[in-house]
């Protein structure tokens, strides 16, 4: 298991939930993808992903400059 | 010894989910037939799902949902968004059957998505793909003579079914071969919305995205004639993602043939466009709240003080006798700025883009 970042700031919706996906099919089960973005929108659209594809949404915080969102890989 | 039972194999479709009613009518009755399905949905960059319009400030609104999720969710069914913007360029710049009534190539479009669907359906050993075109709902795309066109040029020919009018069409693979019940599908046909809106009484489905004139911003005859005069004034027909994405913001005005200029109309679009702000000559108002200004083509300080005059007339102080900038040219050299602010019928109307 382990930890990896994605920059998907300045990207408008769907790009970050494109890049997350893309990113999650590179990594293995267990393992904690925390994404970065700016497109407030994420917030509803990068949970509903996983809710879809079955991974866990650990957490989501929102600043006024950036959204986090961190998920853990189910496979 | 004992004879093994031959279990079939469920048969496996890919639905194009836009978003809208009829890809979701179309997959739910799919699914109601025993299949297993999938969504595929294509990002051109012209989509008009998605968040583009969150870049606008109303903090009475909520953020949009993204509606090709929200369906898949509803569904039960796994969606998997493409990125298909550096392909798409071939299919907006050259389409082979042309144009709609804007710039929109609506049957290469289609036949582009119904293809990348195949190379997908392929690649994941998927047996058909399905879509919610109905016969006669769109001009260009869904009609009689082009259905077939978009079957045979994308490759899919017989293993492209379209659940809610396949029983106005010949039948398909699936449906020869069993996998699907041609009784049980659909001869929707014309504009109309209403056998739709019925279906999805009978299926329970109560909550859609409504029809928003359609899914794609090249659609759109503002958004077309933005686009065209960005090819016009670069000589050559390309573009790059940031290129359309900057012509969905802010008022876009041309005041001299060489000139143009970008004017944010909120505080959410100004943030939005601080990202691009190294690529371009731009005016950040110090005087008053007001708009990001971006200018493009200056050849002279005339044209400077006129896009200021502008970009004035759009701030809080568009009655004030002096408005001041911050002037930053694309290789980062600054100055300051005083403009008197133009009158509203200064700012000509054939200036808008």
């Amino acid at each position: 298991m382990s930890a990896h970042q994605l920059d998907a700031t300045g990207l408008l919706c769907p790009l970050p939930v494109i890049r997350t996906q893309d990113r999650v099919a590179t990594l293995r089960q267990g393992d904690v993808l925390s994404v970065h973005c700016t497109d407030p929108g994420a917030l509803l659209d990068i949970p509903a992903w996983c809710r879809i594809h079955g991974h866990e949404l650990l957490s989501t915080q929102e600043s006024e400059e950036e959204v986090l969102i961190c998920i853990r890989v189910r496979k | 010894m004992k004879a093994v039972a031959h279990i079939p194999r469920t048969r496996r479709a890919v639905a194009l989910i836009s978003g809208g009613l009829d890809s979701m009518l179309a997959a739910r009755v799919m699914q109601d037939q025993g299949l297993h399905v999938e969504g595929l949905n294509f990002f051109t960059g012209f989509c008009v799902e998605g968040h583009t319009h969150a870049i606008r400030s109303n903090p009475n609104r909520k953020p949009r949902r993204n509606n090709a999720l929200w369906v898949a969710e509803q569904l039960g069914i796994p969606l998997h968004i493409v990125d298909v913007i550096e392909e798409y360029k071939s299919v907006l710049l050259r389409p082979r059957h042309g144009y709609g009534a804007n710039l929109n190539p609506c049957l290469d479009c289609k036949t582009f998505m119904v293809g990348k669907a195949l190379e997908w359906m392929q690649a994941h050993d998927f047996d058909f793909i399905i879509t919610g075109e109905v016969l006669g709902q769109r001009p260009m795309s869904q009609r009689r003579d082009t259905f077939p066109v978009v079957a045979r040029e994308s490759g899919a020919n017989e293993r492209l079914l379209r659940p809610l009018c396949a029983q106005l069409q010949p039948p398909t693979l699936p449906e020869r071969e069993g996998w699907v019940d041609r009784e049980q599908l659909y001869g929707f046909s014309g504009r109309t919305r209403k056998p739709q809106i019925a279906l999805a009484r009978q299926l329970g489905i109560e909550d859609y995205a409504q029809p928003a004139g359609g899914c794609c911003f090249l659609t759109d005859a503002a958004y077309s004639r933005k686009l065209r005069d960005l090819w016009q004034n670069r000589a050559e027909r390309d573009y790059e993602l940031d290129d359309i994405m900057l012509l969905k913001v802010g008022r876009h005005l041309r005041p001299k043939p060489h000139l143009k200029v970008i004017v944010a109309r909120d505080a959410g679009e100004t943030r939005y466009l601080r990202g691009y702000r190294k690529r371009f000559t731009y005016l950040d108002m110090t005087s008053h709240n007001g708009p990001l200004t971006f200018v493009e083509g200056e050849r002279d300080d005339a044209d400077v003080e006129l896009a200021a005059r502008i970009a004035a007339r759009f701030g809080q102080g568009r009655e004030a006798k002096s408005v001041s900038f911050q002037f930053v040219s694309r290789d980062g050299i600054e100055r300051e700025l005083q403009v008197a602010p133009f009158t509203v019928d200064e700012v000509l109307g054939e200036w808008y883009l």
